[in-house]
């Protein structure tokens, strides 16, 4: 461990206590990795609501919702976060995809323009964050461009980044490729959708971001 | 005869480290929409990815241009002694190959190679 590393850690008590501000931690991911459904998981577990509508289309949240102020409390550990459920990342948006999916001409070109601009301001509030839960489908591929440069963003500025295996109850589902292609990170597997090892999620939140 | 086919360009490491972020980015997006493969020896700082996606977005048109596809590496973390000692952590980037989304797709990859399908348009 550095010299520095090792004084900060030293003096990280003083740091906690006189921490005011509470994380801005956001979620990430490429689009359809459940990202909203876990936002709305955390925020209906802790406040009681929703944060926005989910679909199998791709780029259905298209502008970063915020929700402040929620506090987490796991194992003895409290924590109080603003989360910030941003759209999907993505390198490409190509309209004739959503006209496969049953949109017309220009619902499609409206959405495709739409999704651009969310990717904007996706990749504008990485630069506002304390933190990142990157939300991975655990039945594709993990070294997508998108988890690279996530990962890669939160690396170069040393801030927190936990990894969601998403979607384990799927049957073709394996958190452990996820692990193997990034073991440098934290990693929790759940499933957003059924609630499954939420609880492990909580606890890793309150002790990573607290 | 003339040959036909698609134009790769493989761009040194050195080149690279000539030019200023958004002269990369520009370099990329211009030839990538005029139909090239490129293949960076060293790929793009995290904060240039950002900046690619940003820029990426706000050229696609409709029928023209759909974005890009882009594929590297995860970044290697440095192992120098007095970034250890400063506690510093110093990120290497890797190669990396961009190239338009209807013609560049990626087949497979994983920590140490790349499998991507070319095609003409």
């Amino acid at each position: 461990m550095g010299i520095m590393k090792r004084m900060k850690s030293k003096f990280s008590f003083l740091k906690k206590l006189f921490k005011k501000r509470r994380a801005r931690i956001g979620i990430y991911g490429p689009p359809n990795a459940g990202k909203t459904t876990l936002a709305n998981r955390i925020i209906r577990d802790w406040t009681g609501d929703a944060m926005g509508s989910v679909s199998k289309i791709p780029h259905e949240t298209r502008r970063a919702r915020r929700r402040e102020g929620v506090t987490i409390n796991s194992n003895g550990s409290s924590v109080t976060l603003d989360v910030i459920d941003t759209p999907g990342l993505a390198t490409k948006i190509d309209f004739h995809d959503f006209m496969e999916l049953g949109m017309n001409e220009e619902e499609s070109k409206r959405r495709a323009k739409e999704a651009t601009e969310g990717v904007i301001e996706a990749v504008k509030w990485l630069d506002d964050l304390d933190g990142v839960i990157l939300v991975m489908d655990a039945t594709e591929d993990p070294y997508t461009q998108v988890n690279v440069t996530v990962i890669g963003n939160m690396e170069a500025r040393k801030l927190p980044l936990l990894i969601v295996a998403n979607k384990i109850d799927l049957p073709e589902s394996s958190p452990a490729r996820i692990h193997g292609a990034f073991p440098q990170h934290p990693l929790v597997s759940i499933s957003a959708l059924e609630g499954q090892n939420i609880d492990l999620l909580y606890q890793e939140i309150a002790d990573h971001f607290g | 005869m003339l040959m036909k086919g698609i134009q790769m360009d493989l761009i040194s490491e050195d080149k690279l480290d000539g030019m200023t972020s958004m002269e990369k980015v520009r370099l990329i997006l211009d030839e990538v929409k005029n139909g090239k493969i490129l293949v960076l020896e060293k790929g793009l700082t995290p904060s240039e990815q950002n900046k690619l996606i940003e820029l990426t977005m706000v050229e696609i048109t409709p029928d023209n241009f759909s974005g890009i596809e882009i594929e590297s590496y995860p970044v290697k973390h440095g192992n120098r002694l007095l970034d250890k000692l400063l506690g510093k952590t110093s990120l290497r980037t890797r190669l990396t190959v961009i190239g338009p989304a209807d013609q560049l797709k990626t087949i497979k990859k994983d920590r140490d190679m790349i499998s991507a399908l070319v095609s003409a348009q």
